[in-house]
């Protein structure tokens, strides 16, 4: 087995993370779910998970949890992505490429404000 | 599926959906022997005979939102048609083995794809599950186990993300670092 990346440098990081929970800044709170049943993943769910993981990283936002589910019986859909902050209701969008989970990670998770145009109405 | 790492996503998923526990996705490359075989392994809660028996079949799902379920047909179709197989061992309560195979220099040989991408996903998505990625190649090995990751974490988020920064880079060095030497390997043979 080849060297890989230590487990010191692991437990520096988890003690920054537990600083900043304790600091409170962290957005708390927010889960975001990406259907990845065999029509998502075959729409490219797993592309738009990564673009969610991505924005995670590289806008350092902490308290926000990535989940996945089955199939939502909406496979024309797909891929669709489930937001939900804080007690507001569930927010589900429909047809998210990575662009789109980009946005969503942006304007919803990051802003708070609901990307009206893309969320699936009748859900 | 473009990808045989995005089947092995779904079919990962099936043994999430199975409630599986402990979960192993390896992947082995052999050159010489022009194979490529990847096994999914859990301790979900199985099937029986009858339910191995129908489950290649496009008709049979576990799901309730929709009756039909592709997925497993579908890798079958692809390794049979590249000179490999698809096998299932099963049993109710123990859990399920699939074992999938490709003739690795076949011209209709999907590509690996995103191996990475699909292990670093599932590993973020289902923390309570105990996962354990083995990839293999020409003599070198990358065996990445998540469980004394999780201890030291304790009750710190995976997908924190220094936390995120960390998992990724450590999949991707272990890949790379197997997929090295197999470059080695490939080199020194057309040296001689």
């Amino acid at each position: 087995m080849p060297a890989v990346k230590s487990l010191d440098e692991l437990r520096k990081l988890k003690e920054e993370a537990l600083e900043k929970r304790r600091a409170k800044t962290t957005a708390g709170n927010i889960q975001v779910t990406v259907a990845m049943g065999t029509c998502g993943i075959a729409a490219g769910a797993r592309e738009t998970m990564r673009a969610i993981l991505d924005s995670i990283e590289a806008d350092n936002l902490s308290g926000v949890v990535v989940k996945q589910t089955g199939c939502m019986g909406m496979c024309e859909m797909e891929p669709i992505v489930q937001v939900e902050v804080g007690g507001a209701p569930k927010v589900t969008y429909g047809k998210v490429n990575t662009e789109l989970a980009r946005r969503i990670m942006k304007e919803h998770v990051v802003g708070g404000h609901v990307v009206n145009e893309l969320v699936i109405p009748a859900y | 599926m473009r990808e045989i790492a995005l089947h092995l996503l779904d079919i990962a998923e099936n043994s999430v959906a199975a409630c599986a526990r402990d979960i192993t996705i390896a992947v082995d490359e052999d050159a010489r022997k022009d194979r490529l075989l990847m096994i999914v392994e859990d301790n979900g809660k199985g099937m029986d005979e009858d339910m191995v028996a129908r489950v290649v079949d496009p008709f049979v799902t576990s799901r309730t939102t929709r009756k039909v379920g592709l997925g497993i047909p579908l890798l079958k179709a692809a390794a049979e048609g590249c000179n490999g197989y698809l096998h299932i061992n099963s049993a109710v309560g123990r859990g399920t083995r699939l074992e999938v195979e490709f003739q690795r220099s076949h011209i209709d040989r999907m590509p690996l794809g995103d191996l990475i991408g699909t292990w670093f996903e599932l590993l973020v998505a289902w923390p309570q599950i105990h996962w354990i990625f083995r990839y293999r190649a020409s003599g070198g090995e990358f065996l990445f186990d998540d469980a004394p990751i999780k201890k030291e974490l304790g009750d710190v988020s995976l997908s924190e993300p220094s936390i995120l920064t960390y998992l990724r880079e450590t999949l991707q060095e272990g890949v790379k670092s197997v997929q090295k030497s197999q470059e080695d390997i490939h080199a020194s043979s057309q040296i001689a």
